[in-house]
């Protein structure tokens, strides 16, 4: 009964675009704004420790190797600690804006997960493919969040946080069990 | 007389910015769920609903361009009426 792995991927892309839609209208009004409402102030911080607590089911049920458990636990336990720093700050439990700096490495671990558990090259299937774009995805959302931390009122960097997550969403909804990508697909992908 | 003008000036501006923030934060929830509904139409095959006899029961729950615009329309009916309303109130005290 469990979900088809595509099928859990196009679930996360939904989180992830309400998340993205939410994060893109909070840099349009501004953090000032956003924040007027509590629950809107822990939104952000909330669904990624959520999505750091579903990570683990997603490690238990759907890894098929040593590397993939491995890359999944380490990636879960990135998120939970990032989204329970942002909590706690947000709440006012924590008061130094270094844990901030746990976003940029919550991105950062996501992203070497994503490319080093990936074991084929970029054309072996669209799978793989969507593995190696979301890992340099993450990548590049860690350097925003290296900047959002620097410049917390940016609105390229807010907007560009938001993007991040967008982007997330769209590859997401791309992903198939067996797909090619650009016409290539490798026959040890599963190819007929 | 002039510094009059400029500040009239500064306050038009300010209203242009803000009204466009109002317009972009109401576009975002449409704009996404027009793009769902545009997903639907260019691969029919991923709505599941209009061929349920040949599908598991995942993928009649899970159909990405239908979530594409329940995503967008959950946003707009839910979280865009009260942003709206603290934005105008910002706004609105700003302007005092």
């Amino acid at each position: 009964m469990t979900p088809p792995p595509e099928v859990v991927h196009w679930m996360f892309a939904v989180g992830f675009l309400f998340l993205g839609l939410c994060l893109l209208a909070e840099a349009l009004v501004g953090r000032e704004v956003w924040r007027r409402r509590s629950w809107r102030a822990y939104l952000w911080p909330g669904v990624a420790f959520l999505m750091g607590i579903l990570m683990w089911p997603v490690m238990v049920f759907f890894t098929s190797s040593a590397i993939h458990m491995l890359a999944h636990g380490v990636w879960a336990q990135a998120m939970m600690v990032a989204g329970a720093a942002q909590l706690a700050l947000v709440r006012g439990k924590l008061q130094n804006q270094l844990w901030n700096l746990t976003v940029p490495f919550a991105f950062a671990v996501s992203g070497a997960a994503f490319l080093i558990h990936e074991q084929n090259s970029w054309l072996f299937s669209r799978a793989a493919f969507l593995h190696h774009a979301l890992g340099w995805t993450a990548l590049v959302g860690a350097a925003i969040t290296l900047g959002l931390f620097a410049r917390p009122r940016s609105p390229v960097f807010n907007a560009g946080f938001a993007v991040v997550f967008l982007a997330f969403a769209a590859l997401l909804f791309c992903d198939r069990n067996v797909a090619p990508i650009f016409g290539h697909l490798s026959p040890l992908a599963g190819a007929k | 007389m002039d510094a009059e003008l400029v500040r009239e000036r500064a306050e038009a501006r300010a209203r242009i910015r803000q009204s466009r923030r109002h317009t972009a934060v109401s576009a975002l929830g449409p704009l996404t769920a027009l793009a769902g509904l545009i997903w639907a139409l260019i691969q029919p095959y991923r709505i599941t609903l209009l061929d349920p006899d040949g599908h598991s029961l995942w993928y009649l729950v899970v159909q990405p361009p239908l979530l594409v615009i329940l995503a967008g329309a959950i946003f707009h009916f839910w979280v865009v009426p009260g942003l709206l309303a603290d934005l105008e109130e910002v706004e609105g005290r700003s302007k005092e």
